[in-house]
């Protein structure tokens, strides 16, 4: 039986991880390679690195990082963070990513995700989608959340499954850094009209959070979160640990 | 030495890194002379067997792994590389293998329930037949440990070579053996430490 997978998230910046972090064995918390070997050895079952950079000189200390990593680590990686054009999944990809997210660029160039899908495969191509209710609509944001793109998520998501995306990560800016639990309206709504594996983002406080997500939404595949993992507020092993003895299929 | 042929389908940088990792020398190549004197081979793959079916013909290293194949070298598909071992494939089409091992590629579609998700992706316990003993690639590893999946097409009439499988609604073929050939539809590179053990059991052979 296929298993629900836990996926820690590393926002990268000028080749170091953003968040702080404070965890017994580690020497340098902030090195990506170290944090994501130790995630890997909890049992992380994928990793997400996002590349947050904006300088050139930035970016290429990304790559440096994330082919070290692929180096080191033998768990699927995905990439995501300024990818716009088909170059820069090419760029990812021979550095060793398994999987391209797309977010922001797939809304400036509505041809991406089917460019990509045809070189690499829709099973390369991650949608990655920050929503906001708007008036009671779920509504597309760009750029970090930051701009309100006016879509409706729904019909934005379906139009990309088409188009050949392989995954979606349904990220929740309304219940985003709440530490409330994931939400689960929201993805349900998505659940709904897709067929292909949905990640849950935003909201993660604590295990039950993800005990809740896996047990309401069965067609829910994976959950995502950063800074619980990263503060240590929850660990992945006790994480995976409690999912299994709640009846939740999780590799151990 | 391993050679991991490469004829211009996917990324090879992970799956030279993991024998590097397991201290096994390894060299991407499409030279039928390098291939020849590895002791090795892995066919990898990613993507549409058509495509890669012809990538291998037109550079005639088709030959090189059926002449390897029959001087008794242990070979290893992976993913599309192990689909590639069989007689024919029908994604998209009828399109021919190297016929290494008895059987055909087809749709998940065709066997899974209908509200499982296409492709089969993510971690998935091995589950060894009963009526045969444990294969040699499964040495460090045990019956219920996960690998890593991506596919939505298995390989079908095969059953006196499969050595593992995975529920997916259906039990859909995860490994296959025909003496020296070996395949595996799971990623051993991307599948942790029970991926690495494999690959290490592989180089033992």
């Amino acid at each position: 039986m296929i298993t629900k997978r836990i996926i820690p998230c590393l926002d990268v910046k000028d080749g170091r991880v953003v968040k702080g972090v404070n965890f017994l064995g580690l020497n340098d918390v902030s090195s990506p390679v170290e944090l994501a070997s130790f995630y890997s050895e909890c049992g992380a079952d994928e990793l997400v690195f996002y590349d947050i950079t904006a300088s050139a000189e930035g970016r290429s200390l990304f790559t440096g990082i994330l082919k070290q990593a692929a180096a080191e680590i033998f768990i699927p990686l995905t990439v995501g963070g300024g990818i716009n054009t088909v170059d820069d999944f090419d760029r990812v990809l021979k550095c060793g990513a398994d999987k391209v997210s797309v977010n922001s660029g797939a809304i400036k160039n509505p041809s991406l995700i089917h460019e990509a899908a045809k070189k690499y495969g829709d099973q390369c191509v991650v949608l990655s989608v920050d929503v906001k209710r708007v008036d009671g609509r779920f509504t597309v944001f760009a750029r970090g959340g930051r701009d309100n793109t006016g879509m409706d998520a729904i019909e934005w998501i379906k139009k990309c499954v088409a188009d050949g995306a392989g995954e979606i990560v349904v990220n929740s800016i309304d219940t985003d850094g709440v530490k409330q639990g994931f939400d689960l309206e929201m993805l349900e709504a998505v659940c709904d009209v897709v067929s292909i594996p949905v990640i849950a983002s935003g909201g993660a406080g604590c295990i039950d959070d993800f005990t809740k997500l896996f047990k309401a939404l069965p067609k829910v595949d994976a959950g995502l979160a950063a800074s619980i993992f990263h503060f240590g507020e929850v660990s992945i092993k006790d994480l995976k640990n409690t999912l299994k003895n709640e009846g939740i299929n999780v590799r151990i | 030495m391993i050679a991991i042929i490469d004829y211009g389908v996917g990324n090879l940088f992970s799956l030279k890194s993991s024998f590097s990792f397991i201290n096994e020398e390894a060299v991407v190549t499409g030279d039928p002379q390098v291939i020849e004197q590895c002791d090795r081979i892995i066919l990898p793959g990613v993507g549409a067997f058509g495509d890669a079916a012809e990538k291998l013909r037109n550079t005639g290293l088709d030959k090189t792994v059926k002449e390897q194949a029959a001087k008794g070298k242990p070979i290893l598909g992976i993913c599309l590389g192990m689909q590639l071992l069989f007689e024919k494939s029908y994604e998209y089409g009828e399109h021919e293998g190297l016929g290494l091992i008895k059987g055909a590629v087809k749709p998940i579609a065709d066997v899974i329930p209908k509200d499982y998700k296409i492709p089969h992706i993510g971690w998935n316990a091995l589950i060894f037949p009963k009526d045969r003993e444990k294969s040699r690639l499964y040495k460090y590893t045990n019956e219920g440990e996960c690998v890593y999946f991506v596919h939505s097409f298995y390989a079908a009439d095969c059953r006196e070579s499969v050595t593992a499988d995975a529920e997916y609604g259906a039990l859909l073929t995860a490994s296959v053996e025909n003496k020296n050939v070996y395949g595996t539809q799971f990623h051993p590179e991307k599948s942790g430490k029970v991926g690495l053990g494999i690959l290490k059991a592989f180089c033992e052979i």
